[in-house]
């Protein structure tokens, strides 16, 4: 059976969170130019300079742009000469999070800068996604990340645990625009109400440790629990409708220990909302959770740094004193392959 | 506000990969059109099979032959198809349990329209004409009201002449490249037979080319500043293999060259003297070619080498 629960060996606080504007296009800008603002905005509420930080770590993918080797470039942002501590995940920003997270707990560091980001506008999205999958089986008939969405939709449909009014009125309301039609059929049963906007968008966080977190942010959000779990990289042998990762990983980071005020759930189809929220039962009777009062990844997807942006939204709502104990969420793979989640509290 | 450049970059590559036994033998099989599973420990049929467990990570090799007819557990309609897709004309995404598997298959289904697809319709395997032992071996699947359920696999050896141990796997990817603007103004004054870099406001040192930010300083540079054009070789090397589509006779010099006022060298082929006598310190200049959009190569000034003293930083 499991493990006795159990805290993180050291107290690790998210304590200032940043993002760009997040735009259709940003050929004005290279990956750095765009990154670097969020960085110095980051480290700026912080009043660190990056030469206090005692590691970095990022998330991005060149296969987005369509640039060979675009972390090192993103490096010249942070003033990573003469060499500084660094590691890179080609992945979400949220589990370069979770490194440097690690990295803090096993005493090394006492701070970490993490970031992300991601330039979609260069390459068509949809195609981009295909080179993910499974090289053999799936690959060559280049299933979009659109189709592979609206199978687990339908799916979902088809088991009765929401249909396309329900998909609409998530779509809506996570844009603020509760009376927006829900759009053009993009892949049925899906609409383009219920895909996520394609953006360029950067994010940045930092973490700290114990007292310096304290000395960092009048009230750091501490990391009570941080875990992420992974599923077959087959659809066909999954279970569409639900989420045993997201659960397990939640399970393990203490996320049903006690409600949570605010989740942020990196859900960039509407239909995954539905299966996260059943995942992590925020819709229990009685529930007061604010859900993806950020708008989610409906609103904003820079593609590797929507993730990270659900820990620093998360994070913020602790910091501002809007919650006391919140739940953030991020995702990578289709259809809610592999999950990430973390409980984040303020003292009370 | 400077002009940002773009330009059409297609990344493209013929990824080899090699297979597995279970996957040899499920994709020599399409060539076969025969359909092949692995069972799992937990006893269930996978099709498509996988060359270790999805829940225990045991390696799996006890092949069973399922049928070419199945049935439809989740779908999504595809108005208009994309590049690379299995069918050209609107169709569905269909997860295709096979009769025989206790998984689904992803592939294309040819229907005529989303009314007539449904989840738990039948439908079987349409295969291609030519199969070279592929998934697209598969043409696609189509509707199959009258075909009866085949409940149970069969045994199979996996055993084909002439199995197939790898596939190729073309992926293109087009983009439309964007260099920002630090490197638009930099492009932009090559158009002019200029080289311009970039001065970092903290540390004043000059990048060239120029990237956008200070990787001492962490900051925007954002002052231009034009170098050269004259510089010095501050290292080189002497290359002696030919580089394919590269009309250069070998052995050739390659060198990075500290142009003046940079503080930054950058690379570029040497010309105009015997390599065997380019040297550190040796004064050069550009060569520009007609229509061309950075110097064709440098060449020696003439003028005296540079002391060592006044490059070393720069090696
Ligand atoms: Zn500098």
């Amino acid at each position: 059976m499991s493990e006795p629960a159990r805290g993180p060996v050291r107290d690790v606080a998210i304590v200032a969170f940043g993002q760009s504007e997040h735009v259709p296009d940003s050929a004005e800008t290279s990956e750095v130019e765009m990154l670097m603002p969020v960085l110095h905005d980051v480290l700026a509420r912080t009043g660190l300079k990056a030469r206090d930080i005692d590691f970095t770590c990022s998330g991005s993918s060149d296969y987005l742009a369509g640039r060979a080797f675009s972390f090192t470039m993103a490096l010249d942002g942070v003033g990573a000469w003469p060499p500084i501590s660094e590691s890179h995940v080609e992945m979400d920003g949220a589990w370069a999070l979770y490194e440097a997270w690690v990295k803090i707990l096993t005493g090394e560091a006492d701070t970490a800068l993490v970031y992300a980001y991601g330039k979609s506008s260069p390459g068509d999205l949809r195609e981009v996604l295909t080179r993910q999958l499974d090289p053999y089986y799936v690959a060559p008939l280049w299933p979009d990340s659109v189709a592979l969405a609206a199978l687990q939709a339908q799916a979902l449909i088809d088991a009765g645990h929401t249909d396309a009014r329900e998909l609409a009125t998530i779509g809506a309301h996570r844009r603020g625009r509760p009376d927006a039609a829900p759009g053009r059929q993009v892949v049925g049963p899906l609409r383009t109400g219920d895909c996520p906007p394609v953006v360029d968008g950067a994010a940045a966080v930092v973490l700290a440790a114990g007292d310096t977190a304290r000395r960092l942010a009048d009230r750091p959000a501490w990391i009570r629990g941080l875990d992420h779990r992974i599923e077959a990289h087959a659809l066909g042998v999954r279970d569409l409708t639900d989420s045993p990762s997201t659960r397990l990983a939640a399970e393990h980071a203490g996320a049903f220990d006690a409600p949570v005020d605010v989740a942020e759930l990196h859900a960039p189809f509407t239909s995954q909302e539905v299966v996260l929220r059943r995942a992590l039962r925020l819709d229990a009777p009685g529930s007061t959770v604010r859900i993806n009062p950020s708008g989610g990844a409906l609103a904003a997807n820079p593609v590797m740094a929507a993730g990270l942006i659900r820990l620093g939204e998360a994070a913020a709502a602790v910091q501002r004193g809007d919650a006391d104990r919140a739940l953030a969420h991020a995702t990578s793979g289709p259809c809610l392959q592999q999950n990430l989640v973390a409980v984040l509290e303020g003292e009370r | 506000m400077s002009e940002v450049l773009t330009a059409p970059l297609v990344v493209e590559f013929p990824f080899t990969r090699s297979l597995g036994p279970v996957q040899s033998a499920f994709l020599t099989g399409l060539r076969e059109r025969t359909v092949l599973g692995v069972r799992a420990r937990d006893g269930r049929v996978v099709v498509p099979p996988v060359e270790y467990d999805p829940v225990t990570a045991d390696e799996l090799r006890e092949l069973v032959e399922v049928a070419p007819t199945g049935t439809v557990t989740t779908w999504a309609w595809n108005p208009s198809a994309r590049r690379g897709q299995p069918l050209d004309t609107p169709f569905a995404w269909v997860l295709v349990r096979l009769d025989g598997a206790d998984t689904a298959l992803l592939h294309a289904l040819d229907a005529p329209g989303p009314e007539a697809v449904r989840s738990g319709m039948r439908v079987r395997i349409r295969w291609a004409a030519e199969r070279t032992g592929a998934i697209t071996d598969i043409a696609c699947f189509e509707p199959a009201d009258d075909a009866a359920e085949q409940p149970h696999g069969r045994p199979h050896g996996g055993e084909f002449a002439d199995p197939v141990t790898g596939i190729t796997a073309p992926a293109r990817l087009d983009y439309t490249y964007a260099p920002g603007r630090t490197q638009s103004r930099y492009i932009q004054g090559l158009a002019e037979h200029k080289t311009v870099g970039e001065r970092c406001p903290a540390c004043r040192k000059v990048y060239v080319p120029p990237r956008g930010a200070c990787p001492t300083c962490g900051v925007a540079t954002g002052e231009q500043v034009e170098v050269g054009p004259r510089g010095t070789v501050t290292t080189f090397c002497i290359v002696n293999i030919k580089a394919r589509n590269l009309d250069i006779d070998v052995p050739y010099v390659y060198a990075h060259i500290a142009l003046d006022g940079a503080d930054l060298a950058l690379h570029a082929r040497i010309g105009g003297i015997p390599y065997d006598q380019v040297r550190m310190g040796l004064r050069v200049e550009p060569v520009w070619t007609e229509g061309a959009r950075h110097p064709d190569h440098y060449r020696p000034t003439g003028e005296p080498d540079a002391d060592y003293d006044s490059y070393k930083e720069l090696i």
